[in-house]
Order: C-alpha cells, then structure tokens, then sequence
C-alpha cells in the first residue's frame, strides 16, 4: 500500500507522482490533485471535466476513474492559504469545517445536474433510469468520499469525533444506492414484482456475504497484523541500531581494556547512564544531551555525569523538586560541580559519591558527600584556593552560603544554599 | 570486591549466630548466580539462598513452598512483573507467624517502578548498583520488620510528599512529619541510620521507626496523586 502517500514535506521530490487532493476538494480531490501536478488552475481543470461530462458524460467517467486509480495524498500542490480554517481563534486545532463555498458548489451542482437531467431526453424508456442512476451515483460518491475521510483521519489521528458522522454517511450512501438499485427493479417491472426482486437480491447478498465474508474477514486480519508486524519491525531495528551504535561498542571497548578495571568501571556507566536516559526518557524531549539545561534538575544531572565520565567515579544523584536557573543558581551549580570533582578526586575510594539538591520553596539547597578520608578543615593551608576560592568564595559572591562538614576518617560533605531569584 | 575485606557485614548485631532464608527472584540468570556469588556464602554472611524464581508462576510457587523470610523481587518480571508476585503472596506478607517479607531489587529507577512496588507491600527498595555488603545489611534489616530506603527511593518519597497542592484524604497519613522529612532528607543524602540518629541526636531504633512510618503512609495514604506523580516521571 502507498505509504509514500503519507503526507511528506518534500518541496520538490525528483519523481512527481499524482495524487488526489485531501485538502479543498470538492468530491475526490481529482481536479485539485491534477492541478496540482500540471501546474494548472484548479478552475481550469474543473472547467475541462465538465465540458466533458457534456461529452455523453465522459467527464464523470473520467472522473471515477481517476478516484479510483488515483491514491489520496497531499497533491503537488501546497495547500493554499487556507489555514484559517484550521486553527480555531482560541489556538486550537480543529477539523476544518466544511466551507460555505464548498456547499454551496455541491449544491449548484446538484441543481444544475437536476435541470440537466429533467431536460434531456434520451429517448424512450432510457429516460427512466437517469434518476435512478443518479441516486446510485450519489450513493456512491457518498461511500468513496467517506473512505477518503477515514484513510485520511488515520494519517491525522482526528476521526474519532467524526466516527458517527461517518458511520451515518456510510449508511445513507449506501441508502441511497439500494434506493437507486430498487428504482431500477421499480421502473423496469411493476411494482408487483418490488417483493420478489428485493427477495431475490437479498438471498443473492447473502449467499455473497457467506462465501466471502470469511475471506475478507481474514484478510482484515492478516493486513491489520501485518501493519503491526511492521511496526514492530521498525522499532525493532531502531531498538538494533542503538544497541549497536553505543552498546556492542562499549563492550567491544571493555574486552579491550579487560585489564583496566577503573576504565571498565566508566564505560560501564557511562554507558549505562546512557542507555537509562534513551529507554526510560518521555517520547518528544528529545533525546540528546548536548542541549544547555535550564532547569536545576538537568543541571545537576548534567554536572554530575560529567564529573562521574571524567574522574570515573560514580555519583548518585537524588533530586526532590525542580526549578528554572537563573543567576544565582548557575553560580551554585558551578560550586556544586567543584565540589562534585574534589569529592571524586579526594574521596572516591570510599564508594559512590552522593549528590542531593532539593527544591523548598525559594530556597535552593544541594549536598555533595564523598565516603573518603576526609580532611582537617583547619589543616588546609591557606593558599589552597580551591575550595575557598570556587566554593566558599563563589556562593558568598552570589548571595548564597556554603558549609564544609570534613572529619579524618569521616568523609567530607558540602552544603550549598541559595535563594531563589523569583519567587 | 570490598565485602571480602570487611567481611559479613550483615552481622554487626552478632550475625554469626542469626541466619536469614532469602529466595531470589530475577528472570536473568546471570544476575541471580552474581547475587547467589556475592551474598549467598553463609557462613561469612549469615543469608542462605533457598530458592530462585524467574518469573511469577515460579516465584510464586517457590515462596510458597519454601516459606522463606526474605525475597528479593525483581520489578520487571515475565508474567506481571513485582507487583503480581506481592499481590498473590499478600496472604504469606500478612501472615502472623513467619511473614515473608520482600525487599525489591532492581536496574529500574522509574518512579512508578519504584512506588508500584512499595505500594504493592514490599519493604524496601534498592537499585542493583548496590553493593553486596549493603545488600546483606538491606536483607537483615528487612528481616527484622524494618524498612529498607534507598537514597533515591527517599528522595521519590520526599518529592511525592512534598506536592501538597491537593488537600490530603487522611491528615495523618498524607503528610509527613517534620522529623520523618528530616530523617527522609538525610537518607536521600546517602547518610546511614547511624549517622543519621547521631546528627539528629536521636536513637538508631528512633530512626528506623520513622522510616517505618514513613513506608507505612507511602503504602496506606490514599493520595490519588501518588499514583499519577509516579507515572508523570518515567525517570528522574
């Protein structure tokens, strides 16, 4: 099936393939479609089927060929500016109505077709079954556009308020049909033999539907599995092609580096942090990391996947609430990373480091706590600028406080607060 | 791997003489035989693995027949996951003598992973990253009745807590306490009860007790957001 319909943004594709029109079409999108690939008005193309139709009706034939043949699809044409119609005034998105000129066509044309009927005369008793005709006609019409319909809401997800629309104008084309078929039956007999007739066609519709009800059953059912079969398949493959893109390579690398167990160790996180983010992270945040973060959060994390690739030590992150960045918190998250890298320089042996920052209000609080030797604050020479400097001095600069709690044999925590900007 | 130099770590109360019986749940295989390697040597660690499972069907019957005090429950297992498990063992978790009791262990860190199973009734939740020392020390504490929290799981619990935009269903078990949010605080913090009962001036068996609480409000409040805080964060 023509999965190329599916509506593409391709401005120019080297092969241009004819579609009907889903978009501003009167009845099966045909004239728009053509239009569209001739690079025609549509007026013009509407013009010539009509003064075909004139031509012992070799305009509608055209026609229903046309929509037969002719797979739905956005047409060479770019929708015109129409998207008024599509947006509703509060932003959102709706179905886009039928619009007056649309009705106000197809009802000319059903005037124009009623004089033109009532007018000719094909002679004899042909005239009789130009109204019959033309109800199987429009019943038909009705049935082929409520097909587009449903073809179309599955590419755009909206059917489902239509849905008893279009079950109701299912019904009335093929009312219609059926009211158009026993015309026939009508005009050719008497009405005497309407009972017969309708029996007979029923007993035949239904001999059809037990024949090949069960085969068309199962056709439905082996094309709906199919469909899902290949959905399956495609996610497969993209489940295939990142497993091989990151995973197999990382293996690869620790087989390699089997003798380094500290290189193991980071390729192993880092990778598992990896995998972590692509399989449990929603659909639509995109799923690169590269991006700046804007929240604390994303911060953090980002900060500390950083310090864990580069020193090879891991870092557990728990983070309670959230909040966007601005001035001062930048600030924290740079003393927060300092303070992340001397934990894992000076205190990794002791196990993971643990990295907490917590949301509360305005006040923006973050821990980092490494089970290393620690260290005696007061031994710290005082031209050792790295945690006066960077930490202490850094969150005091910004209007924040910072606190180191360090005892030999004790491990070392730092405690960083901040206010919030806005409230 | 640090646990030979320190050796049962389950057993700063006089483990020697204490034995727990543990059946483990995990449909990978491999992972079963690493944890079987790291925490099942009895006599150093005092835990004797009496059983396996790889999925529900199995774990169920397994527990069933082995009665033991301790499982360790993967979250995502064939046939229903974790939560199946709890729900089909409820009448063993509530029994009056010899309740078994589940501690989760999993590679998942997604909340609703997370909250599902302490909802479901298990004591405890840990990430697989643990190492094997904490885990004998998780087992024993799960044994005694107590709560075992991750840092994360503490931090899940504070974050679900904290949202109180909706007006609780039961004052006493949608909030929690000053003190059980400090306690709560410090484990997010990776402190251990020890240090944490020494920083807040309180008592070990004080600690436990508040994470008791808080395991019991987590489990019992109705808090219709729970749910839906859980789901809202695939991954945190």
């Amino acid at each position: 099936m023509p999965v190329a319909a599916h509506p593409t943004e391709t401005d120019e594709p080297p092969l241009r393939k004819l579609y009907r029109s889903a978009d501003g079409r009167m009845l099966g999108g045909v004239a728009r479609g053509l239009a569209g690939h001739l690079g025609l008005p549509v007026v013009w193309v509407r013009f010539v089927f009509l003064a075909l139709f004139f031509a012992d009706g070799l305009g509608s034939l055209l026609y229903a060929v046309f929509w037969i043949v002719v797979p739905l699809g956005v047409g060479g044409r770019a929708p015109e500016p129409r998207s008024l119609f599509e947006t509703a005034p509060d932003g959102r998105r709706r179905l886009r109505k039928p619009d007056r000129g649309q009705v106000f066509a197809l009802i000319a044309l059903a005037i124009g077709a009623a004089v033109f009927v009532s007018n000719i005369d094909l002679g004899g008793s042909a005239n009789r079954y130009i109204w019959p005709t033309l109800l199987i006609g429009l019943g038909v019409i009705l049935v082929w556009r409520q097909a587009d319909n449903a073809r179309r809401a599955s590419w755009t997800e909206e059917g489902r308020r239509r849905r008893t629309l279009q079950i109701a104008r299912g019904l009335a084309g093929v009312g219609l049909v059926g009211l158009g078929l026993t015309a026939f039956v009508v005009v050719r007999g008497s009405a005497a033999q309407l009972g017969t007739a309708v029996t007979a066609a029923i007993a035949v519709l239904g001999g059809i539907a037990l024949l090949a009800g069960p085969w068309l059953i199962r056709m439905s059912q082996d094309l709906s599995e199919e469909r899902t079969m290949r959905i399956r398949a495609q996610e497969r493959a993209e489940v295939a092609a990142h497993v091989h893109d990151s995973v197999l390579h990382t293996l690869t690398l620790i087989q390699r580096n089997a003798e380094d167990p500290g290189e193991v160790r980071r390729l192993a996180r880092a990778q598992e942090r990896e995998l972590r983010n692509w399989l449990y992270k929603p659909e639509g945040t995109g799923k690169d990391e590269d991006e700046t973060p804007d929240t604390l959060a994303e911060a953090v994390k980002k900060a500390a996947a950083e310090v864990e690739d580069k020193h090879g030590v891991p870092l557990e992150v728990v983070v309670v609430g959230d909040c966007p960045l601005d001035d001062g918190l930048v600030a924290q998250m740079q003393a927060a990373r300092e303070a992340m890298v001397n934990a894992a320089k000076y205190g990794g042996e002791g196990g993971a480091v643990q990295v907490y920052a917590e949301v509360e209000g305005r006040r923006v609080f973050v821990s980092v706590r490494d089970r290393g030797p620690g260290f005696d604050l007061d031994a710290v020479p005082g031209d050792r600028m790295g945690v006066r400097e960077s930490i202490i001095g850094r969150m005091q600069r910004n209007g924040g406080t910072a606190r180191l709690k360090s005892a030999p044999g004790d491990g070392t925590e730092v405690e960083l607060e901040m206010e919030r900007a806005d409230g | 791997m640090t646990e030979e130099t320190t050796g049962g770590a389950g057993g700063d109360a006089g483990s020697q003489a204490r034995r727990v019986r543990v059946v483990l749940v995990d449909d990978h295989r491999m992972f079963r035989a690493g944890v079987q390697a790291e925490i099942g040597r009895t006599e150093e660690t005092g835990v004797e693995v009496v059983g396996e499972a790889a999925d529900v069907d199995q774990a169920v019957t397994v527990i069933t027949a082995t009665r033991p005090e301790v499982v360790l429950l993967d979250v995502h297992l064939p046939g229903g996951g974790g939560v199946e498990v709890l729900r089909r063992c409820a009448n063993l978790m509530g029994a009056a003598e010899n309740p078994v009791r589940f501690l989760a262990l999993s590679v998942s860190d997604a909340a609703e992973d997370v909250i599902g199973v302490i909802r479901g009734g298990a004591r405890g939740y840990v990430t697989k990253t643990i190492t094997g020392t904490d885990l004998v020390a998780s087992v024993f504490r799960v044994q005694e009745g107590d709560a075992v929290f991750s840092p994360r799981l503490a931090g899940f619990v504070l974050d679900a807590f904290a949202s109180t935009d909706a007006p609780p269903v039961d004052e006493d078990l949608d909030r929690l306490t000053q003190r059980e949010r400090e306690v709560l605080r410090l484990i997010a913090r990776g402190y251990a009860y020890k240090e944490i009962a020494k920083q807040l001036f309180i008592s070990v068996k004080t600690v436990e007790s508040h994470v008791s609480a808080v395991l019991r409000k987590l489990q019992l409040s109705n808090r219709h957001e729970l749910t839906r805080w859980a789901t809202a964060r695939r991954l945190v």
